[in-house]
């Protein structure tokens, strides 16, 4: 019946209905409120209080300012002898079958409650527990990637150091080949400098000794050789005396 | 606990004094869509309080059995009657 209803509905009034007012809360709540939906809020520890499992907390806080702790009590136990004397609640067969039922079923509960529940919150826990190991890795894979960004932004500042090792490196290499050729042109003109002396000195040389046999064969050419009698006669006379005197000397 | 000022139909019924209570019922939506959106809005309360919590206990599924076990006990007390014990009460 209840699907029926919805069907009619839906065909009928279309775009509004559960969706429809879904969608219009979707719609007004789109980033319009300052509350966000994430991170989602956790959810509670503990649920809604009740007593002996079918009863909730808050009936007995409502009977409490009027007739204290017992008060919820009473009035079980007042309704439970109204059904039974009025046999509103008729005892059949079937009470028997319930009492086994609701007997077994409270002590499986009663003994096995606590275990299924240790059970049901390490399955939770695990689950709970991959959850956090995926975030966790996700966040120092993160925080890591940060580092790494920080260390080539750090190493980006040193390329400038780098590059002015380079541009001395460069300045270095230029200098030194300036001073090689510095150095080749000085002694490529000294060279030629002194090959120009040593032709001077040739020169003089060759002028020079041309001279002296020049002279030395005009001086011998004049000599006639009636001079050359003379010469010899007076060169003979000058030897026989210088051999007196030496005798002479000798002697003495 | 009376921050601003809500209007009576918007106030839950538990919120509702008896005097109004003429004008909440005749302000509240009874129609098809509202009357669904009701039963979502009581379904949703119930589940988040007694369900979907952390270390839920029986409490929230033995409440829902309770109430089936009494509901299907009032619609079947007409054929029940016949197993009385006695005819005058």
């Amino acid at each position: 019946m209840m699907s029926r209803l919805v069907i009619l509905s839906a065909n009928s009034l279309k775009g509004s209905g559960p969706f429809g007012a879904g969608l219009v809360h979707a719609s007004r709540s789109l980033h319009t409120s300052s509350q966000s939906r994430a991170p989602v809020p956790p959810l509670p520890e503990t649920g809604g209080k009740v007593r002996h499992g079918i009863f909730p907390e808050e009936i007995f806080q409502l009977l409490y300012p009027k007739t204290g702790v017992t008060g919820p009590y009473m009035l079980g136990t007042g309704l439970i002898t109204y059904l039974l004397s009025k046999e509103l609640y008729v005892i059949n067969n079937e009470t028997l079958s319930a009492i086994c039922i609701f007997s077994v079923i409270i002590y499986g509960v009663k003994k096995f409650g606590p275990s299924v529940a240790a059970f049901a919150d390490k399955l939770n826990e695990e689950k709970l527990a991959k959850a956090q190991e995926v975030k966790d890795l996700a966040m120092s894979g993160l925080t890591q990637a940060i580092e790494n960004e920080k260390k080539e932004q750090w190493r980006v500042e040193g390329r400038a150091m780098l590059f002015d090792a380079k541009r001395n490196n460069v300045a270095m290499l230029l200098e030194t080949n300036y001073r090689e050729r510095l150095h080749m042109v000085t002694n490529e003109i000294k060279r030629r400098l002194d090959y120009q002396i040593a032709l001077q000195h040739l020169n003089r040389r060759l002028e020079q000794e041309h001279m002296i046999n020049w002279v030395e064969k005009s001086v011998i050419g004049s000599i006639t050789p009636q001079q050359e009698k003379e010469s010899i006669a007076k060169c003979i006379a000058d030897l026989k005396m210088l051999a007196k005197n030496t005798q002479a000397k000798a002697t003495v | 606990m009376a921050d601003r000022p809500v209007p009576v139909v918007e106030k839950r019924l538990m919120d509702v004094k008896l005097g109004e209570l003429g004008t909440w019922m005749g302000g509240r939506d009874f129609t098809p869509n509202g009357l669904l959106s009701s039963v979502r809005r009581g379904y949703e309360r119930y589940y988040n309080k007694y369900i979907n919590v952390k270390k839920g206990g029986i409490g929230g599924l033995a409440m829902l059995l309770a109430g089936y076990i009494t509901l299907s006990y009032v619609w079947e007390y007409n054929h029940i009657k016949h197993d009385r014990w006695r005819k005058y009460h």
